[in-house]
């Protein structure tokens, strides 16, 4: 319900463009003033759509959204006064860099003085201010990137929309951007609503993520509680890496189960997060770096044999495989550090876990 | 680190000591060869089909050399004579051995030629050649007069002066109602003779307004089938390309259905009441019938290279200046319309340029005062036989187009133009 400080909320959102299917199915969320907060989700998850609901360019199908409390489901795109980084960018490519940040500034009647003061304060805030005057053809991606964030600030509007907008880039341009985005963000107060299929950057950049899939939000949280504590399967699987362990629960003791592991491969002492009753079936997921190599016996509950199938150096940690329990793709990651065996393909040693890090979520498939 | 053999002095050699030059240009040869070969068949289709065509059509528009082959010793005497005083024995005998010497039907072109220069040169040459083998002489300016006493008139030997010259500008000049006087001298031709530049000023003026015309109704047809979703925009598409698979005289028949007196149209504003029965428009073989079928015809032309740059421009355009805050009309005249300027560009240029060389529709639907200059090169090509006047026409129709392609260039850049 409606709490204070809320700029966005969608309230019971749904949405269908064929009638048939619903792409987003019952949508609510909140987003704060000032937070940066990050819908995350596969390609086809409804992430789009549903930015482009709240940009005014799509009807809710049911449902309402409200802005700083009023709903806008009426307000045309132009009256929304809403930011917006679209995929490609959406530079107007017969307009000078300055003519596309003077554009949204133009249709207010800001005047000519005004307005190129705000042009050239936004082109200085993205280190583009020797560059106004090129087509946006001739900059480069991660120039054009730019701009587009420019011009979606120049009317300094309190939310901004970004759709997927460093998609295009390559990876250190990326990273780079990532930083930039979230400083201005941080800089000018701003409530960002940034939509991405890539999980690191929904890591590094959010408030809080909102993890999609199929129309629903599946969790939505800080990034740390969503790597630490998924709530379903799904977001163990999709944020992060994970090793899964598919079992029946066999005992239940309130805050923790125990989980017998199908074909008998042994039982399990997972925390109990999102489990029906005994008897139902769960996915324990953990994740490669909580697990230890040979434990001291009774130094975690947790401990089965595993034999180490390959393992790949990777610096300051190699990444083993092991069969566990009769899951032949089960991760640890082995900080290589003097203190760490040093392990050779073939080798069988004991693993463990804690409880607290083997959470039982919901049977995934 | 890579090693790197150090470059030996003078020129670099290949692996097995062939100057690198050499074995490039060898490697090269082949692929030249290749290219030429696939060049040749489109070069020679332009060469028959296109450069000798028009490269005639320009010789003829100034060729004025026949009468220099069938008439010599007229010439040379011609020129011999001081112009002052009465035309001399010789010039009359030396026509009567010219006549004597050529071929008939030359005689009859060229007097059709002479006629151009003076009006009455056509029927004194045929009246006279007639009579002329049987003329004895040594004599003949007598003999002459008398079959004919315009042959004493001092203005038809005058004449021939601006005749004498292998090349003229006189098709040109007739071409814009102008013509030499005897002294070369370019004048207008007698009011009551006028006819072309009306011509000229009403091609152009038809060109205009049916390219305005056609841009105003393509534009809308042409958004619709680039944003419709497929299904709807495919059927669209039929219906504009329809046109393309239907004879255009069948056509022209079909609005000539509509708009004449007693037509569709004329008796759908009657009996709806909007005109009486004695006001029925007057929408064929005039001015208003040329302009409406032709951009009608010439729609396609319009529609296709504006549709395909269209095409080309993804909606979030349009999103993204309603997002930054412009209502979808300024969003669309703003943003949307500035990014189809290469296709009006392109479709412009094509319907005026098909519009300025037309005559199919204005002559069978725009009667006296619907004609256009293309009518009249395919009269003088077909009726007249003035082939000179028809191909300076038809220079000046081309000088046009090419003068637009560069007024084009300049303006917004011929590497800008998406014909399709
Ligand atoms: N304009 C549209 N018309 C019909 N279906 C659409 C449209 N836009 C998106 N969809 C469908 O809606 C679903 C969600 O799309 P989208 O919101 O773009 O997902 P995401 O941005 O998460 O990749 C997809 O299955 C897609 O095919
Ligand atoms: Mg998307």
């Amino acid at each position: 319900m409606p709490s204070e400080n809320a700029l966005v909320r969608f309230v019971d959102i749904q949405k269908s463009y064929d009638g048939e299917s619903l792409v987003v199915k019952n949508l609510n969320l909140d987003v704060a003033k000032g937070e940066f907060l990050t819908m995350l989700g596969p390609s086809g998850s409804g992430k789009t759509t549903c930015l482009m609901m709240l940009a005014g360019f799509e009807p809710a199908t049911h449902g309402e959204i409200y802005l700083k409390e009023n709903p806008i489901n009426k307000v045309p795109p132009h009256k929304r006064g809403i930011g917006m980084v679209f995929q490609n960018y959406a530079l107007f490519p017969h307009m000078t860099v300055a003519e596309n940040l003077a554009f949204p500034l133009e249709v207010r009647q800001i005047d000519k003085s005004e307005r190129e003061t705000r042009v050239k304060r936004a082109l200085d805030m993205v280190q583009l201010g020797a560059f106004g005057d090129r087509r946006p053809a001739q900059l480069s991606g991660g120039q054009q990137q730019r701009v587009a964030v420019a011009r979606s600030l120049v009317f300094d509007p309190d939310l901004v929309l970004m759709d997927e907008p460093l998609g295009a880039l390559d990876k250190n341009l990326r990273e780079q951007m990532q930083y930039e985005i979230k400083h201005i963000h941080e800089n000018l107060g701003l409530t960002v609503v940034y939509v991405t299929h890539d999980q690191s950057e929904a890591l590094t950049m959010s408030n809080r993520i909102a993890v999609f899939d199929d129309g629903i939000i599946q969790q939505c949280a800080p990034p740390e509680d969503l790597y630490e504590r998924p709530e379903n399967a799904f977001c163990a699987n999709f944020i992060g890496e994970n090793n899964r362990l598919l079992g029946n629960i066999i005992e239940d003791h309130g805050d923790s189960i125990k989980v017998e592991i199908d074909n008998d491969a042994g039982v399990v002492e997972a925390k109990k997060v999102n489990v029906g009753d005994i008897g139902s079936r769960t996915t324990l997921s953990l994740r490669p770096e909580r697990v230890t190599v040979n434990p001291e016996p009774g130094e975690v509950p947790n401990i089965f044999s595993g034999k180490a199938e390959e393992l790949i150096y990777l610096g300051d940690h190699i990444r083993t495989r092991f069969t566990v329990c009769g899951h032949d793709d089960f991760i640890v990651k082995i900080p290589n550090s003097a203190a760490h065996a040093h392990l050779k393909e073939g080798d069988t040693v004991n693993i463990g876990w804690n409880v607290e890090d083997c959470r039982a979520l919901d049977p995934s498939d | 680190m890579t090693t790197q053999t150090a470059l030996p002095e003078g020129p670099i050699l290949t692996a097995d000591g062939i100057p690198l030059k050499d074995s490039l240009q060898k490697s090269l040869r082949q692929n030249k060869l290749r290219a030429m070969f696939l060049v040749s068949t489109p070069l020679l289709f332009l060469v028959f089909l296109f450069i000798i065509p028009i490269g005639n059509m320009l010789t003829r528009s100034v060729d004025d050399t026949f009468i220099n082959r069938v008439l010599p010793s007229t010439i040379e005497a011609f020129e011999s004579w001081d112009k002052v005083s009465e035309p001399p024995e010789s010039l009359y005998s030396a026509f009567v051995n010219d006549v004597k010497a050529a071929d008939k039907v030359d005689i009859g072109k060229v007097s059709t030629r002479m006629n151009y220069a003076k009006p009455g040169w056509k029927s004194l040459v045929k009246r006279t050649a007639r009579k002329i083998k049987k003329l004895k002489g040594p004599e003949y300016k007598d003999d002459l007069i008398k079959i004919d006493k315009r042959w004493a008139d001092k203005e038809f030997w005058l004449s021939l002066g601006i005749m004498k010259d292998k090349a003229t500008f006189g098709y040109f000049l007739n071409a814009v109602d102008k013509t030499y006087d005897f002294d070369k001298n370019i004048i207008d031709v007698e009011e009551e003779r006028k006819v072309y530049n009306t011509l000229w000023y009403r091609t152009l003026l038809v060109s205009f307004i049916v390219t305005i015309a056609c841009l105003i109704l393509s534009y809308p047809v042409a958004y619709l089938l680039a944003t419709l979703p497929m299904r709807i925009s495919n059927l669209l598409m039929i219906c504009v390309l329809m046109p393309f698979w239907t004879s255009l005289l069948v056509r022209i028949v079909a609005w000539m259905i509509m708009l004449q007196q007693n037509g569709v149209v004329n008796d759908t504003l009657v009996a709806s009441g909007i005109l009486s029965d004695e006001n029925r428009l007057a929408m064929m073989y005039n001015f208003n019938g040329t302009i409406i079928v032709m951009t009608q015809i010439l729609l396609p032309f319009m529609i296709l290279p504006l549709y395909s740059v269209m095409k080309t421009i993804p909606p979030t355009y349009m999103k993204a200046a309603q997002n930054l805050g412009a209502t979808p009309t300024l969003a669309f005249i703003r943003v949307y319309m500035p990014q189809t300027i290469p296709g009006i560009g392109a479709g412009c240029i094509l319907v005026f340029i098909v519009a300025i060389g037309y005559y199919i529709t204005p002559e069978l639907v725009g009667g006296k005062d619907g004609r256009l200059i293309g009518n009249m090169v395919a009269y003088h090509m077909q009726k007249s036989l003035n082939w000179g006047l028809a191909a300076a026409m038809g220079s000046i129709l081309l000088a046009a187009i090419l003068l637009l392609y560069w007024l084009y260039d300049r303006i917004i850049g011929i590497d800008n133009m998406k014909m399709g």
